[in-house]
C-alpha cells in the first residue's frame, strides 16, 4: 500500500542514455535569472535545449491550509506574500472574491465610493510598480544592467507613496475587507501627481534604451511564441494573453470596482513585419508591460483629476461573517488573471480557500516553449513571462 | 667618487628608461640595452646570468607597477556606471571612494583559498597563472613613449596577438578543472569565442601593417607621423608649427584603415569577454562563467587580468590606429608621450564602459554570425581595400589624405543624418521596425520554422 503510494507520487526526472553527448544541468533553486526560487532540470547538447523541467515548490507555505484557520481579515496579510511584487492588487483580488460573497448579506453595504477610488490609486500604481520591476529584471537577464537600476530608482518613488499611504513598502495590507485601511495622508495626491508627471516620459526613454534596440530585438524577437491558441489552451492571461494578441483583460471585459468610469486602452501585442515581431514571442510579451504603464498612468491621472469623492474609507461592519455559499471572483492583477475561490459556512473562517495563480499558468508553458531553444533563450522566457515564485508555490 | 656615482646613477636610469634603440633600427633587438647593463654591471657574472638577473627585476618592476591599472580601471568601472546608472558609487573608503579597490584587495587576499574537491588541483591553480602571465607579457611590447618601452621587438603586434591568445587557454583550463558544468560552459563559450574573433582583430591589424610595412611597434607608431614632417608645416597654430596632424594617424589614412580600427575594436570587445559580448561570464545564464569556482586572491586573479586585457586592447588600439604615444602636434611633445597614450587609451576605456552598460548581450549563435558573418568579410575586403589604396598612393601625400579624409567624413555625416533625422519622427512600431530591420522574408522564416518545432511535438 505505501509502496504503491510512492510509486505513484514519484517525480520523474530525466535520464541519459548512456554515452550521450548530453548533459543534465540544474538551473537553480539559486540563480540569478529564475527569479525566485524556480528551479529547472535542463537537458542540453552543447547550447541547446532538448527538455526543460520546472521544479516547483521550494516556496510553499501552505497559504490555503493556514486560511482554512484564519479569519477574513487575518487572510488579507497571508496574501500579501503571495506575488510580492503586487502585494496591492493580491489584497484586492482576495478582498473583492469576500465581498462578492457577502453581498448576499442584505447588512452588507457595499464598498464606500472613496474606497474604491483608492484601491484603483493604489491598485494601479502597483501595476506600474510591477511591470517597472518585470522591465529592469528583464533588461538584466538579456544582459543590460543599467534598465534595472533606472526601473528601481522610480520603482523606489512608488515604493516611497506607499510608505506614505500604509507604512509599508513591500507587504501592504492596505486594501481591507469592506475598504481599504487608511485614508489619504496630507499632500499624496500632489506627491502622486508629480511622481506620474515625472514619470510618464521616462517610459518612452525606456522604450529607446531597451524595447528598441536592436540586440535586445535579436535577443526577443520570434523567440519562443506562444500564439493565441497555445496561451488559452495553457490558461496563460494578462500580458502573456495580450502579448499573443488577444484584447483581454477583466478592467474591460468584466469591469470590476470602478474600472468602467475610466478611459483606457488595452495594449495588445502587434506583428511588426519589419522587425520581424510576431504575435506572442518574448518581445510582444514584453511591449505589452510597457504599454500597461502608460495606461495605468492615464486612469491614475484620470483619478486624480476627477477628484475623489468624500465618505467614509471602510464599510461599516460588525465582523465580517459572509453568508454560507462558494464563490469565484477573479481580478487583473500585473501578472494575470488572479481568481480566488472560497467556500463559506456562514462562520467568520472559510472552509476552503484556493487561489488561481497566473503565474504558476504561465510556468507551466514553459516546459512546451523551451523545447529546441538555448540557454540564453530560456532565460529570455522565463523573464518575458514575469513570473513571481510567491505567488507560483503559495 | 660621489659625482662617479651619481653619474652612474643616471646612466642606469637613461638605461632603464630609454629605449635607445630609433624607430629606423626597428628591427634591432629589444634585449640590446639589457646585454649593455649587464656586461657593464655584473660583468664579473657570466654574460647569460647577469643577463637574467637584470630581466628578472625588469619584469619584477613590471609586474609590481602594471597592477596599478586594473587598479584604477576597477574603480573608473565602477564610478562609470554608476555615472551612466545615476548613482554615486563607491564613496566610503577613502576621498570619493578612491581607495575601494585596494579595500577590495585587501578582502580577497584574507579570503579563504577555496579549491573544490572534485577539481583537478593542479591545474585550477595554475590556470589563473597562466592567464595573468599571458596579459601582462602583452604590455611589453606597447610603446608608452618615445623612451618607455620594454622591447621594441621587429615582430611587436605579431608577438602580442600570439602571446594575448594564449588568454584563451588559461580560461578553458580554469573551466575544465573546475569539475562544474556552468564553468565548463563558460570556457567552451569563451574558447569558440576568442578564437572567433582573433580572426577579424588579425585582419585588421594587417591592414595597418600593410600601410605600415613593418610590425615593430615602434615602427607603426613612426609611420604615424611621416607624411608632413619633411615638408612645410600645414598651419600656424598661435606660433606653433603643426607638422604632422590627427590625419596622419592611422585610422584615417584611408577609408578602409578607418573600418579596421572599428572591426578592431568591436572585436577587441569580444576578445576581453565583455558586455555586449559577455557570454562566457554572463551573469545571467552561467552565474559567473569560467570563474565561477574560483575565489580569495585566485579570483583576483582573473579579475586583474581582465582588466590588464580592456587596457592592453585599448592601448593597442591607440597605438596601432590613433598616433600612439604622439600628440596632434609633432616632435615638440608639449606633452608627455605618456600621458598622451594613456589618455588616448582611457578614452577607449570609457568607450567600452559606456557600451558595457548601455548595451544587453548577444546570443552565442548572433555573436559567430556577428563574427563571421559581417567582420570577417569586412576585414577581408578592408584588406583588399588597403592592397588597392597603396596601389594608387604608394607615398602618402596630401591628394591621398585629403581623398580619405573626404571619403571618411562622407561616411560618417550620411550615417548620423539617418540615425538623427529620421528615427525619432517614425511611429512607435516602425521605430521598431527600422531598429529590428530582419525583413519580413525573415519573419515567414521563423514562423515556419516555429510550425515545424511544433508540428513534430505533434
Amino acid at each position: 500500500m505505501l509502496a504503491q503510494s510512492t510509486a505513484s507520487e514519484e517525480r520523474k526526472f530525466l535520464e541519459l542514455k548512456p554515452f550521450s553527448d548530453e548533459m543534465v544541468v540544474s538551473m537553480g533553486p539559486q540563480h540569478p535569472s529564475t527569479h525566485g526560487v524556480l528551479r529547472l532540470e535542463l537537458r542540453l547538447d552543447g547550447e541547446i535545449v532538448r527538455e526543460a523541467i520546472p521544479h516547483i515548490g521550494y516556496l510553499h507555505r501552505c497559504f490555503e491550509k493556514h486560511a482554512e484557520n484564519l479569519s477574513y481579515q487575518q487572510i488579507v496579510p497571508f496574501t500579501d506574500r503571495m506575488d510580492y511584487i503586487a502585494a496591492m492588487n493580491q489584497n484586492w483580488g482576495f478582498c473583492l472574491a469576500v465581498e462578492e460573497l457577502m453581498s448576499a448579506d442584505p447588512k452588507f453595504a457595499g464598498v464606500p465610493e472613496r474606497a474604491e477610488y483608492l484601491r484603483v490609486l493604489a491598485g494601479e500604481l502597483n501595476r506600474i510598480a510591477s511591470h517597472l520591476l518585470a522591465f529592469g529584471t528583464y533588461g538584466m537577464d538579456i544582459g543590460a544592467f543599467t534598465p534595472f537600476l533606472y526601473a528601481f530608482r522610480d520603482r523606489e518613488k512608488i515604493l516611497f507613496l506607499f510608505e506614505k499611504l500604509c507604512g509599508a513598502r513591500l507587504t501592504y495590507n492596505y486594501i481591507r475587507v469592506g475598504g481599504v485601511s487608511r485614508d489619504l495622508p496630507p499632500g499624496f495626491l500632489d506627491d502622486v501627481r508629480e511622481f506620474i508627471d515625472y514619470f510618464e516620459p521616462k517610459i518612452d526613454e525606456y522604450n529607446a534604451l531597451l524595447t528598441n534596440n536592436k540586440i535586445f530585438l535579436e535577443r526577443t524577437i520570434g523567440v519562443a511564441i506562444m500564439d493565441e491558441a497555445m496561451a488559452i489552451s495553457y490558461g496563460a492571461t494578462g500580458p502573456n494573453l495580450r502579448g499573443a494578441g488577444r484584447k483581454w483583460d477583466l478592467r474591460k471585459d468584466e469591469p470590476y470596482s470602478i474600472y468602467d468610469r475610466f478611459d483606457f486602452d488595452i495594449p495588445v501585442g502587434e506583428e511588426i513585419p519589419g522587425a520581424g515581431a510576431v504575435l506572442g514571442d518574448c518581445w510582444n510579451r514584453y511591449k505589452v508591460r510597457m504599454d500597461e504603464m502608460k495606461e495605468s498612468v492615464k486612469i491614475i491621472r484620470q483619478v486624480l483629476d476627477g477628484g475623489l469623492p468624500d465618505g467614509p474609507i471602510v464599510a461599516a461592519m460588525k465582523a465580517i461573517r459572509p453568508p454560507a455559499g462558494e464563490v469565484f471572483s477573479r481580478s487583473e492583477a500585473p501578472r494575470g488573471e488572479l481568481g480566488f475561490y472560497i467556500v463559506s459556512d456562514g462562520s467568520v473562517k472559510p472552509v476552503r480557500l484556493k487561489a488561481k495563480s497566473p503565474c504558476f499558468c504561465a510556468l507551466s508553458a514553459l516546459q512546451e516553449l523551451s523545447r529546441g531553444l538555448m540557454i540564453a533563450d530560456i532565460i529570455a522566457i522565463i523573464g518575458s513571462i514575469d513570473i513571481v515564485m510567491g505567488e507560483v508555490d503559495r | 667618487m660621489v659625482q662617479q656615482l651619481s653619474s652612474q646613477f643616471l646612466h642606469l636610469t637613461s638605461l632603464l628608461s630609454v629605449e635607445t634603440v630609433t624607430p629606423s633600427e626597428g628591427s634591432a633587438s629589444g634585449g640590446n640595452w639589457a646585454q649593455a647593463f649587464a656586461s657593464q654591471f655584473l660583468g664579473f657574472l657570466p654574460g647569460w646570468i647577469g643577463l637574467v638577473l637584470v630581466m628578472s627585476v625588469v619584469a619584477a618592476v613590471f609586474v609590481a607597477v602594471v597592477p596599478l591599472v586594473p587598479l584604477v580601471l576597477v574603480l573608473m568601472e565602477r564610478k562609470v556606471s554608476a555615472w551612466i546608472q545615476d548613482r554615486v558609487g563607491p564613496m566610503r573608503v577613502g576621498p570619493w571612494g578612491l581607495l575601494q579597490t585596494l579595500a577590495d584587495g585587501v578582502k580577497l587576499i584574507f579570503k579563504e583559498d577555496l579549491i573544490p574537491p572534485q577539481a583537478d588541483k593542479f591545474l585550477f591553480r595554475f590556470a589563473p597563472y597562466l592567464i595573468f602571465t599571458c596579459s601582462f607579457a602583452v604590455f611589453a611590447a606597447i610603446p608608452f613613449s618615445q623612451r618607455i618601452l620594454v622591447s621594441d621587438l621587429n615582430i611587436g603586434i605579431f608577438y602580442i596577438i600570439s602571446i594575448s591568445s594564449v588568454v584563451a587557454i588559461g580560461v578553458i583550463i580554469a573551466g575544465w578543472s573546475s569539475n562544474s558544468k556552468w564553468s565548463l560552459f563558460g570556457a567552451m563559450r569563451s574558447a569558440a569565442q576568442m578564437v572567433s574573433y582573433e580572426i577579424p582583430i588579425g585582419l585588421s591589424i594587417l591592414t595597418v601593417i600593410m600601410m605600415a610595412q613593418t610590425m615593430s611597434m615602434e615602427g607603426i607608431v613612426a609611420a604615424q607621423n611621416g607624411a608632413f614632417a619633411e615638408g612645410e608645416p600645414i598651419i600656424t597654430l598661435l606660433g606653433v608649427e603643426v607638422k604632422g596632424t590627427i590625419l596622419d594617424w592611422m585610422i584615417f589614412r584611408s577609408p578602409f584603415t578607418f573600418l579596421a580600427f572599428f572591426v578592431y575594436f568591436l572585436s577587441s570587445i569580444a576578445e576581453v569577454n565583455r558586455t555586449p559580448f559577455d557570454l562566457p561570464e554572463a551573469e545571467s545564464e552561467l552565474v559567473a562563467g569560467f570563474h565561477t569556482e574560483y575565489s580569495g586572491m585566485r579570483f583576483a586573479v582573473f579579475f586583474i587580468a581582465e582588466y590588464a586585457n580592456v587596457f592592453a586592447v585599448c592601448a593597442i588600439a591607440a597605438t596601432l590606429f590613433l598616433g600612439g604615444w604622439q600628440g596632434i602636434i609633432d616632435e615638440d611633445q608639449f606633452v608627455p608621450g605618456l600621458l598622451i597614450i594613456f589618455g588616448k587609451t582611457f578614452l577607449l576605456v570609457f568607450v567600452m564602459m559606456w557600451i558595457r552598460w548601455t548595451l544587453p548581450r548577444l546570443r552565442v549563435d548572433q555573436l559567430m554570425n556577428l563574427c563571421w558573418k559581417y567582420l570577417i568579410p569586412i576585414s577581408f575586403f578592408n584588406i583588399l581595400g588597403t592592397g588597392i589604396w597603396g596601389l594608387f598612393f604608394r607615398e602618402d601625400s596630401a591628394l591621398s589624405i585629403g581623398l580619405s579624409f573626404l571619403i571618411i567624413s562622407l561616411f560618417v555625416v550620411s550615417i548620423l543624418g539617418i540615425v538623427f533625422n529620421s528615427f525619432g519622427k517614425l511611429k512607435p512600431a516602425d521605430q521598431t521596425a527600422l531598429a529590428g530591420n530582419i525583413g519580413a522574408a525573415n519573419l515567414q522564416k521563423l514562423k515556419t520554422t516555429w510550425n515545424e518545432r511544433h508540428g513534430q511535438q505533434k
